[in-house]
């Protein structure tokens, strides 16, 4: 960012100063708070494969993540916006062809086995690099683990490997788990990823399916005088008025991930007792964007694109579908990566005049019935918002003379059509920024993705400068040379506009009062919840 | 031979073709969905390479024709043997019979009491139709019958759970609890009470139609003038003349409504986050489950065909002409 005078740490120094005054009532009521009880959360779904060392998503961490730890989690403040877990310091070499982890001492596993960094070499070749599906991507070069001694791990890369994208990428890629259970088993099956054995604040005690997790207090974690809590239960409510429900009549304590709807919020928010809160998923960032078809003769025209891009008002968007809990976005990098992000990009003022004329410019004038061309647009079915979106485009581009038409189908059915037969002129989806625009965000307009692929480019997109530019960031040691590559895409996408990027937004928790000390990271939903507590 | 032995005898033999075609239907169904069991998983996780997605399709046995996987399926369940489950990775049988008996408590309750309640109610309103009585039974039977049992659930949780707090707001037992015995039996009554009484609200309006209905009719035959003239008693004319007559649609509607209602809990499992069997139906519609689907179908049609078998019997024993014919043969 050299337009700013202020440096991103300067930045983290004062947002996380002022996260803290408003967190200080709630700290000092923390020290007062008895440590001890029961927190009963909603859970929407049950994962079948509940190993986070395989399965790096969210609905995996929601609940693994205070079982088995990474090496590192997010911070609001601390070095290179990471707080140490099983890794205590790490250091690349000048080359980028190793890193160097040292691990914490004195940590053992929920089954009285010591941690090691054999269990780091063996969690990094066995499990994150073949079998993770973000770690394939991350650990792709990734040649070997030397243990020199039980508490350092060395990684070392087949080709250069940025120390700023393995850092950006430990929270979510990083989970370790214990080799003396997994080694010489067939990983994907093992029974240790339905009944959790980790080193993390809490133990897995059980799952009673269509019910309830339950897990307790692990009294011999390495954090000390953690965690506050006795027992976490996360409770099974598929129907989403069922979590409102269940906090207003304190069944259940804490509703994460907008499980309940925005459309409630501001019912819930007048009941005495529960408090929402938008902090907490700053590192989890969603996006809301425009896939196109680039084989469809009309949309590989840029004009048109851009036309598109016009005709959508994403103030609009933002105030009447999401409530006000999200933001505009810019580009494909999020306002919430300040380590990335670069706000001088071309820009797309909602502008309907602009819109037609660019539309009449490319040559597709309105027809005697007013149409231009006509649409086959696929709203993904994952969140209400996605949905909502479809309808509002449809209405959006029929304005300037388009016709969209909305296909709706189920996850699976959408999944086939868009990303294996391209079944589709526009799509509207919900990719994840994930801290690095390397781990699930260049895939999006990077050309050369197999069919099938979920969240990536199966728009027929291709642009070599911008492949160059992608390619030449994955190997760029640099961190500052790197970023101000990871600047140059953002202007590239921002101006030849391969997705349409609309608005970015984080989930919400409703909580009682009683639960205190939540939002404390930006992964907090996803992190251990060492320090939550529950006043009595 | 027995009447109704040979009854019995003869639709047994007659559901196993009814079986294996509702199978290789289901299957074909599934088929023609767009999107398999890997396209779902992959999106619930959030994505992965071609590799993964490979991989996947092995470890499922998707990469084998339609052909070859179905008669895998059929020589296993040949052997009794149900699959495993793509979207649990749990043998699908362990699965089933987690969920099935909270639904049959479900609906078994429900049904028994909507049976019971709209029989009784058909009575009262057909003893003398066109009455006050019976204008406002059918009245407000028919405003239960029309409201959508998802809203009727809702609403029900947000009266007594949520404001009066007298009942939980759903689940099928306070979570761990470590009630036993006769404490947990108490504990899941008090959890069904509200997913109950929203279905038996709403299917007592249908028994009690098809009663008064049929106690209408039965007014107007010939024997109930010749009973009268006999000088019975109007209580006895009524409960063993007459409503014995119209109770034989009763419970024709009883074995169809069985059905129906297996898989019309789903809503109201969703709701009152019971996990029962619609909503692993659902579950397994969403995560393109075909040995899961096809093992709830063929539970399903086992259920409903035992339960129709079992009503034909009882019809045999009210109405000696029903199944005399089938059963001469």
């Amino acid at each position: 960012m050299p337009a700013l005078p202020v440096s991103r740490r300067q930045i983290l120094q004062i947002s996380s100063l002022l996260l803290a005054s408003t967190a200080l009532p709630a700290l000092l009521a923390a020290q007062q708070a008895p440590a001890g009880g029961r927190l009963v959360v909603a859970a929407d779904s049950e994962p079948k494969n509940l190993n986070p060392a395989i399965v790096a998503s969210n609905g995996v961490f929601f609940i693994a993540s205070k079982v088995i730890e990474p090496l590192a989690e997010a911070s609001f403040d601390g070095k290179d916006g990471l707080q140490p877990r099983l890794a205590t310091a790490w250091e690349g070499s000048g080359d980028g062809l190793r890193i160097t982890f040292k691990l914490r001492e004195g940590v053992t596993w929920h089954d009285g086995k010591p941690f090691t960094s054999a269990d780091v070499a063996f969690s990094a070749l066995n499990v994150w690099k073949p079998l993770q599906n973000l770690g394939r991507i991350v650990f792709a070069n990734l040649e070997a683990v030397d243990t020199p001694d039980d508490h350092t791990a060395v990684f070392r890369f087949s080709k250069p490997t940025p120390i700023q994208l393995i850092r950006n990428a430990l929270p979510v890629v990083s989970s370790v788990i214990p080799k003396h259970l997994y080694e010489g088993t067939d990983i994907a099956t093992n029974p240790a990823n339905v009944k959790l054995v980790g080193t993390g604040p809490f133990t897995f005690a059980e799952h009673k399916p269509g019910e309830y997790y339950r897990l307790v207090r692990n009294e011999k974690y390495w954090g000390k005088d953690q965690p506050s809590l006795d027992e976490i239960i996360f409770r099974v409510l598929p129907d989403r008025a069922g979590a409102g429900a269940a906090l207003e009549a304190e069944e259940i304590q804490l509703a994460a991930f907008s499980a309940v709807p925005l459309a409630d919020l501001d019912r819930i928010s007048k009941v005495p007792g529960l408090k929402i809160v938008s902090r907490g998923y700053e590192a989890l960032t969603y996006q809301l964007v425009v896939e196109i078809n680039h084989r469809r003769k009309e949309l590989a025209d840029p004009k048109v694109r851009q036309a598109i891009a016009h005709a959508i008002d994403r103030n609009f968007v933002v105030d009447t579908i999401f409530l006000g809990y999200a933001s505009a976005s810019t580009g494909p990098v999020p306002k919430n990566a300040p380590e990335f992000y670069d706000a001088d990009v071309p820009s797309y003022a909602f502008d309907t005049q602009k819109a037609e004329a660019l539309l009449d410019e490319a040559g597709y004038k309105r027809g005697s019935d007013g149409i231009r061309f006509t649409l086959k647009l696929r709203p993904a079915p994952y969140f209400n918002e996605t949905r909502q979106f479809g309808d509002y485009l449809r209405q959006a581009l029929a304005a300037v003379g388009i016709d969209a038409q909305i296909v709706n189908a189920d996850s699976a059915a959408h999944q086939k059509a868009v990303y294996t037969d391209h079944d589709f002129d526009l799509a509207v989806a919900p990719p994840v920024f994930r801290g690095d625009p390397a781990i699930s965000t260049t895939i999006l307009v990077q050309s050369g993705t197999p069919a099938g692929v979920p969240f990536s480019n199966q728009g027929g997109y291709a642009n070599s400068a911008l492949d160059a530019i992608i390619a030449k960031a994955a190997t760029t040691i640099d961190s500052g040379e790197r970023t101000k590559l990871y600047n140059e895409f953002q202007k590239i996408v921002a101006t030849d506009l391969p997705l349409i990027n609309v608005a970015e937004w984080g989930f919400i928790s409703v909580a009682s009062d009683r639960v205190l000390n939540i939002a404390d990271n930006p992964r907090w939903a996803v992190s251990n919840w060492a320090t939550t507590a529950l006043q009595p | 031979m027995n009447r109704s032995l040979r009854l019995i005898r003869r639709r047994l033999l007659t559901s196993i073709p009814a079986l294996l075609i509702v199978i290789i239907l289901t299957f074909l169904l599934l088929e023609t969905a767009p999107g398999d069991a890997v396209d779902a998983y992959l999106l619930s996780i959030g994505g992965g390479d071609a590799g993964v997605a490979a991989s996947l399709r092995q470890a499922y046995g998707l990469d084998q024709s339609l052909t070859a996987r179905l008669w895998l399926y059929l020589t296993a369940l040949a052997r009794l043997d149900l699959g495993w489950s793509t979207a649990f990775e749990r043998p699908v049988i362990d699965l089933i019979a987690e969920r099935l008996p909270n639904t049959l408590a479900l609906m078994g309750s429900a049904t028994a009491l909507s049976f019971a309640l709209g029989s009784t109610l058909g009575i009262i309103a057909g003893a003398k139709p066109e009455s006050i009585k019976d204008i406002m039974l059918s009245t407000i039977s028919l405003i239960l019958y029309a409201i959508p049992s998802f809203w009727l659930g809702l609403l029900l949780s947000l009266l007594f759970a949520v404001q009066l707090r007298w009942l939980p707001t759903s689940g099928i037992e306070t979570i761990a609890s470590g009630k036993t015995g006769l404490y947990r039996l108490m504990d899941i009554a008090r959890h069904l009470i509200l997913p109950v009484g929203a279905l038996t609200l709403i299917y007592t309006a249908l028994f009690l139609r098809v009663m008064r209905a049929g106690m209408v009719e039965a007014w107007k035959l010939d024997f109930v003038l010749f009973a009268r003239a006999k000088g019975l008693s109007r209580t006895r004319l009524l409960l063993r003349h007459v409503a014995r007559n119209a109770a034989l649609p009763l419970i024709t509607m009883l074995g169809l409504q069985a059905a129906a209602m297996l898989g019309g809990s789903v809503v109201i499992e969703s709701i009152f986050a019971i996990p029962g069997f619609g909503r692993l139906a659902q579950e397994a519609v969403t995560g393109r489950d075909a040995p899961l689907l096809m093992g709830i179908i063929l539970v399903s049609a086992v259920l409903v065909v035992t339960v129709n078998l079992l009503v034909d019997l009882v019809q045999a024993a009210f109405d000696p002409r029903i199944g005399a014919s089938e059963a001469s043969s």
